[in-house]
């Protein structure tokens, strides 16, 4: 398992994809599995540096754990910020025309669709949130 | 990401390289507000672009909420991985792609 600890800021994410990715094409990851995971990883990181700590300052850690014989890898995230579990965001409804649709909202929905396992977690005044995929 | 615009009487053809994120996605919303102005028909060329999050889908809901006003969008050369993000969030049916 590999891991990071960067301050929690949107300017950051490059640095956070970068380290993810390099852990996935270690792990023979699937094109389509970075892609998507990236793209998991970009909402959660993104939602930490602008919600966690309500302007303030604080670190976002990223654990990797890649298992590349099982062809399946956990990503967790853990910040001292305020208690936030992103899961618990009602869905946004995906029928809706144009109009009817709202701008925000589909960052979370779009990581539990893609991923196969999402978990939220509030421990030692810590949000912890993994999630897992297979590319197998 | 590199954004390309051809303008050709009232169409406007976009083609965007690279990724559209949280970091870039600003850019092309920078170049849509009020760059839509008389447009009748927009067109994105996604040949080169490797990468859409929920950044850029949020940037293309409000350029298709303009052009539904004015006239119409069509999303050109969409990649498979992009394509089973606009799958998940139900985009494909709100945008055109052909």
């Amino acid at each position: 398992m590999k891991e990071i600890v960067l301050d929690a800021k949107v300017d950051n994410l490059p640095q956070v994809l970068s380290f993810v990715d390099e852990e996935l094409e270690k792990a023979e990851c699937s094109m389509k599995g970075m892609m998507q995971i990236d793209v998991a990883v970009e909402e959660i990181f993104v939602n930490v540096a602008s919600y966690a700590y309500e302007g303030k300052e604080g670190n976002c850690k990223i654990e990797v754990d890649a298992d590349p014989g099982n062809q399946y890898v956990t990503i967790t995230f853990t910040d001292e910020g305020i208690p936030y579990n992103p899961l618990a965001k009602e869905d946004p409804d995906v029928t809706l025309s144009a109009e009817e649709r709202e701008i925000g909202g589909l960052g979370i929905f779009i990581v539990k669709k893609s991923m196969d396992k999402t978990a939220y977690e509030r421990k030692d005044n810590k949000n912890i949130f993994s999630m897992g995929y297979s590319w197998a | 990401m590199t954004i390309n615009k051809v303008v050709n009487g009232k169409d406007l053809i976009i083609s965007l390289a690279g990724r559209l994120d949280t970091t870039t996605a600003p850019q092309l919303d920078d170049e849509l507000k009020g760059g839509l102005d008389g447009v009748e028909k927009l067109e994105f060329d996604f040949t080169d672009l490797e990468y859409i999050s929920s950044a850029g889908l949020r940037v293309l809901l409000s350029a298709q909420k303009t052009m539904n006003k004015q006239g119409s969008m069509v999303i050109k050369n969409v990649s498979e991985e992009i394509n089973e993000i606009f799958e998940v969030t139900g985009f494909v049916d709100i945008l055109t792609i052909e």
